[in-house]
């Protein structure tokens, strides 16, 4: 069966991007974090949107899974084949296909990393930039987008799925469909006014389509940024402290961040808050909307901001920062693994609180933190466990670890993001049945052969 | 196997398939191939996953390990300080494992008799290393400041051959004090060194260190870069005294000695930077040295230059290996479409081996109307 699937593979795209080797088998079972390996039958590397199709077509043909993934880096083991079958790496799918510089958005295929849609921007667009998640800039567009991704302009704009204008999917019967404007326009400006089909491929895990060509909003590139450091002591007060900072609109991003290392932030809380301007006078302006905010702290001499010399503030304006990433060589290692738990900025404590004894319990090395999601809408807490995994029990107590953040996030009112398949089953477990059945009903429509990265959302 | 315990250190992240700019895929194999496993934190896993005997020694395996170009864009631009600068070591002891285990691409293997047999990868005399002087006034070396090494490509491939004769009448005219090493000198050795045979790359050295002290070398200028990094970075150890330079080095500071034509129309000239002068060496500055010195000559930059170029994928032994050709994607035909698109009418190149690649490149690409690939040498003879 592998042999003549391969061979079938292989006059899609031909033979030099298909591949049933056992190294590709090997690399693909498994993401950085700490799921359990799953190997596929074979990978595949889709130059077009017509090869995605026949792929879709051919695996429906022979019943066979598929398992669309973009850079493999969420960390959750969403991109393991579970029931075997074929993964489509969409990386060599990279073009930038439009920027519309006056309303504001980009149209790109469905393997276009972050980093080189910046990049583009840059040089073609200097005055324009999207939101970058934290994640490494070989992360994909499509990949963040499809699991509701946050990034740095995220207070500004919300949750990146709140970015998007518009999709092209090829459906799990070999369908091409367009959300959104372009459906009906040849312009990618927005989903509304229309019956909102995006969401039938947001939050899905690959489950119902993929995504070959998006469109996001973009937003003015300031010439003039900067990023204040607001610290306080008491974890009670952060909810009213990020209202007060979010209530001024003039944030880009806002993140707070805890952790132990280095000594002298332990015990502190700290937020983070990106701003920019066109002129050094808007910047001041805003900066000081910003501090007016917080004024009753300071007043209080309970919390402050952080003096921050200018050299240093470039770092914390490098997007993305390869900090973030390095965090997995704290036990030297090469792991971690995190909850990002979408919550309500008024359970700040308890998750606080929560990923402080998750750690001690577990023993494991933690870094907390959280990005606020529009005007203090919500927030995404992180609760990020390292692990060195060459080392079983190291990988078993951080493993331990998720699955406990999991179950106190969701004891809070969180809901866990990009949820791994434990986490899923613990999700589905609180949520309305009902809402569960329509998921379920929804699914057997879209994929009435059950092709699409099954495992995934069941019970 | 040596550098062992970093493998499992490496998180995946793939800061080390971009340039420092993110404009696009950098890793000269993961362009090629675009499988994970063709990435450095792929052949990171793979390696940790075979000595774990979770995978096999396999052919494919042997591919993935010996297309690794040896740019050093993984170094440059890996996220993880703590190891980062032991990547290519372990790539490399990786690939030594492999040929100790018999475990090698046919070509790796063919290419590492013929040198361990003849001296060079051409399995030519070694009598014949200077031959490209005969018939020209281009001295042999007795006893100037400088002696001029040429390594395999330009003392035995045709192409090779003329870029030495370039660089030797340029050096000539610049003034510089040099004189052709002949007798029995051998190959290099650092593609050898990158294929993993540490062995063979320390016989070579020794025999040629030894060659040089009979002949009273203390200079050495080297046509190609992968020759300036053996004989600086791993002679010394195994006993060579000698200053060792590329020739753009020694040129850059020559160039007042020239005189240039001035009614030339002006062209365009973007420098593709040679791995192992750049990335490996540190030097970005020479080549542009020189260039800008030329009348007429405007300069521009490709998007991914100094410690963020493309290699044209002829390092690690790969020219000769040929394991990244084939795809629309090779590192040499999209370095071309980058060149083409930066406006250069000229793509200059300091290593014999990009010559070769990018110049193959060229035909496949169907792009000689708009950019030509030139040696540094013929775009300034070319103003004279």
């Amino acid at each position: 069966m592998t042999t003549e699937l391969i061979q079938q593979l292989e006059k899609i795209v031909g033979p030099r991007f298909v591949s049933g080797a056992a190294e590709e088998l090997y690399l693909y079972s498994m993401d950085p974090g700490t799921m359990p390996q799953a190997y596929p039958d074979a990978v595949i590397l889709p130059k077009t949107v017509e090869e995605v199709q026949q792929m879709v077509r051919l695996a429906g043909e022979l019943k066979i899974p598929v398992v669309p993934m973009g850079a493999g880096l969420v960390l959750s083991g969403l991109t393991r084949a579970l029931k075997g079958g074929v993964i489509i790496d969409m990386k060599r799918m990279n073009r930038i296909i439009e920027v519309n510089p006056l309303s504001r958005y980009a149209v790109v295929e469905g393997g276009v990393a972050q980093g080189m849609l910046q990049a583009y921007l840059k040089k073609h667009h200097p005055t324009l930039k999207h939101s970058m998640p934290d994640a490494p800039p070989i992360a994909t567009m499509a990949g963040n987008m499809c699991i509701h991704g946050s990034g740095h302009l995220s207070v500004l704009g919300g949750s990146h799925s709140d970015m998007l204008t518009g999709m092209e999917v090829v459906l799990p019967t070999g369908e091409i469909i367009r959300t959104g404007s372009c459906s009906v326009s040849p312009d990618w400006f927005g989903r509304s006014p229309l019956p909102d089909l995006s969401g039938l491929f947001i939050g899905w895990a690959g489950t119902t389509g993929i995504v070959t060509k998006l469109g996001i909003k973009l937003f003015p590139n300031y010439a003039f940024n900067d990023v204040l450091i607001f610290v306080c002591e008491d974890a009670e007060a952060m909810p009213d402290v990020i209202s007060r900072l979010t209530g001024v609109q003039v944030a880009e991003d806002m993140t707070p961040w805890m952790t132990p290392k280095p000594d002298w932030a332990k015990g502190f809380l700290h937020i983070n808050i990106a701003y920019g301007a066109h002129s050094k006078k808007e910047l001041t302006f805003k900066r000081n909307l910003l501090q007016a905010s917080v004024r009753h702290y300071i007043d209080q001499k309970t919390a402050g901001f952080l003096p921050l010399p200018p050299p240093q503030k470039g770092r914390f304006l490098k997007v993305p920062s390869p900090d973030l990433a390095r965090f997995a060589d704290l036990r030297k290692g090469g792991g971690f693994e995190y909850v990002g738990a979408l919550m309500a900025i008024e359970h700040f404590p308890e998750a606080y609180r929560a990923g402080l004894s998750i750690a001690e319990k577990f023993q494991v090395s933690y870094s907390l933190g959280a990005r606020i999601i529009g005007a203090g809408h919500a927030m995404m807490f992180f609760f990020a466990y390292a692990f060195n995994r060459a080392d079983s029990e190291d990988v078993r107590r951080a493993s331990l670890a998720l699955e406990a953040t999991n179950e106190a996030a969701l004891a809070m009112g969180g809901i866990p993001w990009k949820a791994e398949v434990p986490a899923q089953r613990q999700i589905i477990e609180k949520m309305d049945p009902e809402t569960f059945a329509l998921m379920g009903r929804i699914r057997s429509v879209l994929d009435p052969n059950g092709i699409m990265n099954p495992g995934n959302w069941e019970k | 196997m040596e550098h062992e315990e970093i493998l499992h250190r490496c998180f995946r992240c793939g800061y080390c398939k971009l340039p420092g700019n993110y404009v696009d895929i950098n890793c000269p194999s993961y362009l090629a191939f675009r499988f994970e496993t063709y990435a450095p934190g792929g052949r990171m896993w793979l390696l940790r996953a075979w000595l774990d005997g979770k995978v096999s020694a396999s052919a494919r395996f042997a591919d993935i390990l010996f297309s690794c170009a040896t740019c050093g864009n993984c170094v440059a631009h890996c996220a993880f300080p703590e190891f980062k600068d032991q990547l290519l070591l372990a790539f490399t002891a990786g690939k030594e494992a492999f040929l100790n285990e018999g475990v090698a691409p046919p070509m790796v293997r063919d290419l590492l008799t013929k040198i361990q047999n003849h001296g060079n990868a051409y399995g030519k005399p070694a009598k014949q290393r200077s031959g490209w002087v005969e018939g020209t006034d281009i001295p042999l070396f007795s006893d100037q400041e400088y002696a001029l090494f040429a390594d395999d490509v330009t003392a035995y491939d045709p192409r090779g051959q003329e870029i030495a004769r370039s660089v030797a009448r340029l050096l000539q005219q610049a003034g510089v004090n040099f004189g052709v090493l002949s007798g029995n000198f051998r190959s290099d050795g650092n593609d050898v060194r990158a294929m993993g045979e540490t062995a063979l790359l320390e016989d070579l050295a020794t025999h040629n260190i030894k060659e040089m002290g009979r002949l009273g070398v203390q200079k050495i200028l080297t046509l190609s870069p992968h020759s300036l990094n053996a004989m600086k970075n791993d002679y010394p150890g195994l006993g060579a005294k000698q200053q060792v330079f590329h020739y753009t080095q020694a040129l850059a500071f020559a160039m007042k000695n020239l005189k240039f034509k001035t009614d030339l129309p002006e062209i365009r000239v973007a420098f593709h930077d040679p791995c192992y002068l750049g990335r490996h060496n540190n030097d970005y500055e020479s080549a542009r040295m020189i260039l800008r010195a030329v009348p007429g000559m405007k300069l521009v930059e490709m998007d991914r230059n100094r410690k963020n170029a493309l290699c044209c994928g002829g390092g690690g032994g790969n020219f000769f290996t040929d394991l990244l050709s084939g795809g629309d994607d090779t590192p040499a035909r999209v370095r071309v479409r980058e060149a083409a698109d930066s406006g250069a009418a000229v793509l200059a190149v300091a290593c014999p081996i990009c010559a070769v690649m990018l110049e193959d490149a060229v035909k496949v690409e169907r792009a000689d109307a708009a950019i030509r690939v030139m040696e540094i040498s013929e775009i300034v003879l070319g103003r004279m």
